[in-house]
C-alpha cells in the first residue's frame, strides 16, 4: 500500500457563527491527482490554509505525511509546494531572483539551486524572461513562475489553489498538461482546487465536491457518474402532446420522471428507453420532431450543487 | 532567518526611499557645518573643551541643535523602514508564498526587524561619522578618548530610539492591512508623543500639584512633569543624549541653589554620564521589546490568506 500523504478527520473551521469548513474527512495517497472542486466560498481555500498550517482548525485534525501542520509547520512546509490563489512575487525582482529567494528560504545549496532554477525556467518556458522584473510579467507568466517556484523545493505534495484562474484556454491546457506530467514522471501527489470542473476533471484520478463547507460528493470521476440515481435523460420534441401519450411514456419501465414543457417531453430513467419511447409515440399517432439523448455528466452533478449554492 | 535578513537589507538599500534617508544624512552634515561655523568655531578659538560634543548639542542663532534634528527626523527614518513591512507583503500576495516555505513566522518578523535596525544603524553611524569628519576637516582637531566613548554611547542611544520607531511602525503594519493607515497611525503616535504629550505634561502637573507656592511644590511639579514627559520617547532620547553629550550635566533631577556651592565645577567622566542615562537606554529597549512582543502575538496565530 502506498503512503498516505494527506489525512484529515473532522476538520472544521468556524469564523464566529459562520462555518467555513465542516467536519471534513480527506485521504490522499501518494501519486494521486485530486481535484478539490466547489464554487467560490465553499471552503476550499480555508481547507488548504489548514493543511498548510496558515490557519488553525477549530476542530478536528490534519496530517501531512504524518506531520501535524499546527504543531510542526516546518516539517509540513518542507514537503509541500503551495501555489496560492493570486500568487504574489516581488515585482521589482526578476523571475530568477524571486526563485533564488525561495531557494534560500529552503536552505538549498547555491550551485545546486541555481542549476535547478535554470532548468525549471526552461521547463515553464520562461527562459527568455528570467531576468525581467516580475512586474512586467503577464498573468500567465506569473502563474508559470508560480509553478516553477512550487517545484523548486522538490516537493512530495503540490497544492494548487485555483491555478487556472485568469488564464486563456491555451494557457489552461498547457498548465494542466504540465501538472499531469510532473505527477507522472516524478510521482508527486497533486491537490488541485478549482471552481471550474471541466478544466481539471480530465487530469484528476479522483475529485471531491465542496458545497457550503461540506464535501458532498467524493470519488473517481467515472464512479461518481454511475452513482447518480438518474442514469439517462431523453428529450423528445413532438408535434402534439396528448395526456394519453404522457401517461404511456410515464408508464414505461424504469422511467421515474416525465416532465412536459411545451412540446418537449423529458424522460429520466435508469435504463436506456429510447426504442420503446419511440414505439410508444408512433402508437399514439404523434409525429416525433426531434430527439436528444444525454448522459448525466459530472458537469451536471456539479451544477446541481452549484445551483444550491 | 538569514535569507530574509539579507533580502530585506538589499531591499532597504535598493529602494527609492533610501535616497530620502541619504538626504537626511547629508542634511545633518550640512546642519553640522553651519553649527560649526556659527557657534563652535568661536568656542574653539576660546580653547573650550569637548568641541566634538558641542557640534551636536549647540544651536546657532538660526538653527536648533543637531540633537533636535535627530530627535525630530530620526523617528521618520524608523517609520519609513517599517510601516509597510508586513502589510505590503500581504497585499502583494508574497506573504502566503513565503510562509509556505519552511520558515517560522517569527523569523520573517525578526529578519525584517533586524534588517531595518541594521539599516538604521548604518544611517545613524554614518551621520555621526560624517559630522565628526566635518568637524575634523573644518577645525583641524581630533576627538579624544573621552569624546569617543561619549559619541559611541550617543550612537547606541540614538539607534535604540530609531529602533523603537521601527518597532512601532512594524506593529502598525501588522495591525493595519492598508499601508496608508499604518503609516498614518505610526506618524500619529509620533506626533502625539513628541509634541502633544510634552505639552500636556505641564498641564497635568498643574492639575495634580496645583499652584507653585513654595520650593516643595515647585520640585513636586517639576518631577511630575518630567516623569510624564518621559513616557515620550523623544523626551527620553533628548534627555539621555543631552546628558551624554554634555559632561557638565551631573543630575537629571532638581538641584537646589544651596547645593550648588558643594558641587565640583569640573565635568563628570563619560562612564558616570553613561550610568546616569542607563535607565533611559533600558527603558527604550524595553519599549522595543514590548512592541515586538505585541506584534509577535498578533502575527503568530493569524490567518494568512492571499
Amino acid at each position: 500500500m502506498s503512503e498516505v500523504i494527506i489525512e484529515t478527520e473532522g476538520l472544521t473551521k468556524r469564523y464566529g457563527n459562520f462555518t467555513a469548513v465542516e467536519s471534513l474527512d480527506l485521504r490522499l495517497e501518494e501519486g494521486e491527482v485530486f481535484g478539490f472542486l466547489g464554487p467560490n466560498g465553499s471552503g476550499k481555500s480555508t481547507t488548504i490554509l489548514m493543511l498548510l498550517g496558515l490557519t488553525e482548525p477549530t476542530e478536528g485534525w490534519a496530517r501531512i505525511s504524518g506531520f501535524d501542520p499546527t504543531r510542526n509547520p516546518l516539517g509540513v512546509k518542507r514537503m509541500i509546494g503551495y501555489l496560492p490563489e493570486n500568487v504574489g512575487f516581488y515585482n521589482d525582482l526578476s523571475g530568477r531572483e524571486n526563485l533564488q529567494y525561495t531557494a534560500r528560504l529552503n536552505e538549498m545549496p547555491r550551485e545546486e539551486s541555481d542549476q535547478r532554477i535554470e532548468d525549471l525556467m526552461d521547463q515553464v518556458e520562461l527562459s527568455a524572461a528570467k531576468s525581467q522584473p516580475v512586474g512586467q510579467y503577464s498573468r500567465g507568466m506569473r502563474q508559470r513562475l508560480g509553478l516553477a517556484d512550487v517545484l523548486l523545493k522538490e516537493p512530495k505534495l503540490v497544492i494548487l489553489d485555483d491555478p487556472t484562474l485568469g488564464l486563456d484556454p491555451a494557457g489552461v491546457n498547457w498548465l494542466l498538461q504540465l501538472i499531469q506530467e510532473m505527477s507522472k514522471t516524478e510521482g508527486i501527489t497533486v491537490f488541485i482546487s478549482s471552481h471550474r470542473l471541466h478544466e481539471v476533471q480530465r487530469i484528476c484520478n479522483r475529485v471531491g465536491i465542496m458545497s457550503h463547507g461540506k464535501m458532498v460528493l467524493e470519488g473517481p470521476v467515472g464512479e461518481l457518474i454511475d452513482r447518480q440515481e438518474e442514469g439517462y435523460q431523453l428529450e423528445l420534441e413532438v408535434s402534439e402532446v396528448t395526456p394519453e401519450l404522457v401517461q404511456a411514456l410515464d408508464g414505461l419501465p424504469t422511467v421515474d420522471r416525465c416532465v412536459v414543457l411545451g412540446n418537449t417531453i423529458t424522460l429520466s430513467s435508469k435504463d436506456q428507453v429510447r426504442p420503446i419511447a419511440m414505439a410508444a409515440i408512433q402508437e399514439h399517432g404523434v409525429e416525433l420532431l426531434q430527439m436528444q439523448s444525454r448522459d448525466r455528466s459530472l458537469e451536471e452533478i456539479y451544477l446541481r450543487y452549484f445551483q444550491e449554492g | 532567518m538569514g535569507a530574509i535578513f539579507w533580502k530585506e537589507m538589499a531591499d532597504h538599500f535598493g529602494r527609492r526611499r533610501f535616497i530620502f534617508l541619504l538626504a537626511l544624512v547629508l542634511l545633518a552634515i550640512i546642519w553640522a557645518l553651519s553649527v560649526i561655523f556659527g557657534t563652535v568655531q568661536d568656542a574653539a578659538s576660546s580653547r573650550e573643551e569637548f568641541l566634538f560634543l558641542k557640534v551636536f548639542s549647540s544651536n546657532t542663532d538660526v538653527l536648533p541643535s543637531l540633537l533636535f534634528f535627530i530627535s525630530f527626523f530620526g523617528p521618520l527614518a524608523g517609520i519609513i523602514l517599517g510601516f509597510d513591512s508586513i502589510n505590503s507583503e500581504r497585499t502583494q500576495g508574497t506573504l502566503a508564498r513565503v510562509l509556505s516555505n519552511p520558515v517560522h513566522r517569527d523569523s520573517v518578523y525578526n529578519g525584517k526587524f533586524l534588517a531595518g535596525l541594521a539599516t538604521l544603524a548604518v544611517i545613524q553611524v554614518s551621520t555621526i561619522l560624517g559630522i565628526v569628519g566635518a568637524t575634523m576637516a573644518s577645525l583641524g582637531i581630533v576627538p579624544d578618548g573621552e569624546e569617543i566613548i561619549r559619541l559611541v554611547g550617543f550612537a547606541i542611544v540614538s539607534i535604540a530610539y530609531l529602533g523603537l520607531w521601527l518597532a512601532v511602525s512594524m506593529a502598525a503594519s501588522i495591525f493595519f492591512r492598508s499601508t496608508v493607515v499604518s503609516a498614518m497611525v505610526a506618524i500619529g503616535l509620533w506626533l502625539l508623543s513628541t509634541f502633544f504629550l510634552i505639552l500636556v505634561a505641564g498641564a497635568i502637573a498643574d492639575f495634580f500639584v496645583g499652584e507653585i507656592v513654595d520650593q516643595e511644590t515647585a520640585i513636586e511639579h517639576f518631577n511630575m512633569e518630567t516623569w510624564i514627559s518621559r513616557v515620550s520617547p523623544s523626551f527620553l532620547f533628548s534627555e539621555a543624549a543631552d546628558t551624554l553629550l554634555n559632561p557638565t550635566v551631573r543630575t537629571l533631577g532638581v538641584f537646589l541653589q544651596e547645593q550648588v556651592p558643594g558641587l565640583l565645577s569640573s565635568p563628570i567622566s563619560a562612564v558616570q554620564s553613561l550610568r546616569l542615562v542607563w535607565p533611559h537606554i533600558v527603558a527604550m529597549i524595553s519599549a522595543v521589546v514590548i512592541f515586538l512582543a505585541v506584534s509577535y502575538t498578533k502575527f503568530i496565530r493569524e490567518e494568512i490568506r492571499s
